[in-house]
């Protein structure tokens, strides 16, 4: 394998890593403070991306399309992004308040499936608003690709990637930095003491949701910038690979989830060459379609030594950086 | 005018009495011993003052204030600060963290002053940190701040609590067996600083406590809890020679 050829796959896994990450911290998050994953929210990574489709489209037409246009694509990217993030954050808290909030003190496997029942909801409202067809998510920004020493990179890419880690470095800064992301912290170990010494335990908990669902809908929108067709299933299958990720990362770890989810996105990809070589050494004849079930058996190679994930701490499960 | 009033708290789990009439009234600056058999409902007491519980009849007022059903987090703004029977420390946290949490209430710069560290959030963040490390001076463990919590000894981390209960400024402090399973020099130890916290800060403490040479010492008054019901309040001279509380608690244990 050349070293190009790495090049390539590399920052191809960097892009398909990056809505993994993004989409995994929104189940960290919420699993650290209240003990369990939100199932709901692969189709809230789905809505998010309707959303930015929905705001986009709107922007558009208000701005001007082509030479006509009054401002630039890229701003009306940023300003989809934000929109977006700030709208689906509502979703989330609406999440929070009707499907866990009174769940709170339900066996964990109640609110679990609430999760499930959010998800099947929102998927279906989809299709029943919108149709269920396949809808195409506007190219806001012209596609330029660059030849870097043979390794072909598209602005686009360099993009995904250079906002997904700012939003990350954003979450660190909010968690350490604030009192909120403080609170969010110790709410991990407890929520008897954590009000006692002050902290709104439910304002931390719609934070919680509000933000995950925010960093679940800028993936939705880098991730339609890329791969410009939605449907309203696509949070099921991404939605539990990012929930792998957030698993092989460690549950409960802010840095665990982001490295967990470039990693997964590493191994998806590179598994596709490494069948190809494979097959020239030994003369095999595995075809690429195998790709999910070699990756994801090496993920639960991984799991088997690391069990708690790779930043995971046994009997612990507390929000971390 | 009381301090802290109770006047006539019930609480049923399901159909399970487990206080009935309670009454309490508590001046500034007044150590109140609560005392009774291990059941008898000493620590449910603490919960429904501090609201983890609300309670199924009756009324709280602090400083002439009705706080009866508000939430854990608006009665600690008001003047309670706990600490636990079992320790409930945020184990991955460092004790300074632990007492800077405690602040949360105080802080008032946003996301915009975190983010970009305004001169507002660098003066919070430094006084907190100061008087932070100032209750960690007053509970004697001002050495260990920057330790996480997991490696302190039992004692050291029960006055983390201590501290962390004194960040939220607290008009009275609950302390819910602050002294269990601590060998005898680390009680000598916390008796003086609960007769520290006292003096200096002139607080009113509510204790539970099983060893009762230190309650009869320490306490300016005392109730006795039996099956969730007072049966007896007064002086530790008068505690002591109550034939009722004999019978229901002395009697059963013998004194240190």
């Amino acid at each position: 394998m050349s070293l190009n050829f790495f090049m390539q796959n590399l920052i191809n896994a960097l892009q398909w890593g990056s809505f993994y990450a993004l989409i995994a911290l929104g189940y960290s998050m919420v699993y650290s403070i209240l003990m369990l994953f939100n199932f709901a929210h692969g189709d809230i990574f789905m809505v998010g991306a309707y959303i930015g489709l929905g705001v986009s489209l709107l922007l558009l037409k208000i701005v001007g399309t082509g030479a006509a246009a009054l401002v630039p694509g890229w701003l009306v990217l940023v300003v989809t992004i934000l929109i977006s993030m700030f709208l689906t954050a509502f979703v989330g808290i609406i999440v929070e308040r009707v499907g866990y909030r009174p769940l709170r003190d339900a066996p964990r496997a109640s609110a679990a499936i609430t999760g499930l029942m959010i998800g099947i909801i929102l998927e279906t409202a989809n299709i029943l608003f919108l149709g269920g067809q396949r809808l195409a998510f506007p190219q806001l920004i012209q596609s330029h690709t660059y030849n870097i020493g043979g390794v072909f990179i598209t602005n686009k890419k360099i993009m995904i990637v250079i906002v997904s880690i700012g939003l990350m470095i954003a979450l660190h800064q909010f968690v350490t930095r604030t009192r909120w992301g403080m609170a969010m912290r110790a709410m991990a170990y407890d929520f008897v003491v954590v009000p006692l010494v002050g902290v709104p335990l439910n304002t931390i908990a719609v934070m919680t949701f509000a933000i995950g669902s925010a960093l679940a809908a800028a993936a939705g929108i880098l991730f339609g910038l890329a791969y410009p067709v939605l449907d309203p299933y696509m949070g099921v299958s991404f939605g539990w690979k990012a929930f792998v990720a957030a698993i092989l990362g460690g549950r409960g770890s802010i840095m665990g989830a982001c490295l967990a989810g470039f990693m997964l996105g590493f191994i998806e990809i590179m598994t596709v060459p490494g069948i190809q070589i494979l097959n020239r050494l030994f003369a095999l004849n595995i075809g690429s379609n195998l790709r999910d079930l070699i990756a994801y058996s090496i993920v639960l190679a991984i799991l088997v030594f690391r069990p708690h994930g790779l930043f995971g701490e046994p009997y612990s499960a507390k929000l971390r950086l | 005018m009381a301090l802290l009033r109770v006047e006539h708290m019930t609480h049923y789990f399901g159909g399970l009495r487990a206080v009935s009439d309670y009454n309490l009234e508590m001046e500034p600056g007044q150590i109140l011993g609560l005392i009774g058999p291990n059941g008898a409902g000493k620590t449910t007491v603490f919960n429904l003052l501090t609201g983890i519980y609300r309670p199924s009849e009756g009324r709280i007022l602090l400083d002439g204030e009705d706080i009866t059903g508000l939430a854990p987090h608006r009665i600690a703004a008001r003047g309670l600060g706990r600490t636990f029977q079992n320790l409930c420390l945020w184990r991955h946290m460092t004790v300074l963290d632990h007492v800077r949490m405690a602040h949360y209430a105080k802080i008032s710069y946003g996301l915009l002053g975190a983010f970009f560290g305004t001169a507002e959030r660098y003066r919070q963040e430094a006084e907190i940190e100061r008087r932070s490390r100032e209750l960690l001076e007053l509970v004697g463990i001002g050495h260990l701040a920057d330790q996480g919590v997991l490696n302190l000894p039992y004692g050291a981390q029960r006055r983390v609590e201590m501290a962390r209960a004194l960040a939220v400024e607290p008009k009275v402090l609950f302390l819910d067996e602050p002294t269990v399973g601590m060998t005898p020099e680390e009680l000598s130890q916390m008796m003086n600083i609960i007769r520290q916290l006292h003096e200096r800060l002139g607080l009113a403490i509510f204790l539970i406590e099983h060893r009762l040479k230190m309650v009869m010492e320490l306490c300016h008054r005392i109730q006795t809890l039996v099956f969730g019901e007072v049966i007896a309040e007064g002086t530790p001279a008068e505690i002591q020679g109550n034939p009722q509380v004999i019978e229901a608690y002395l009697g059963k244990e013998t004194v240190e």
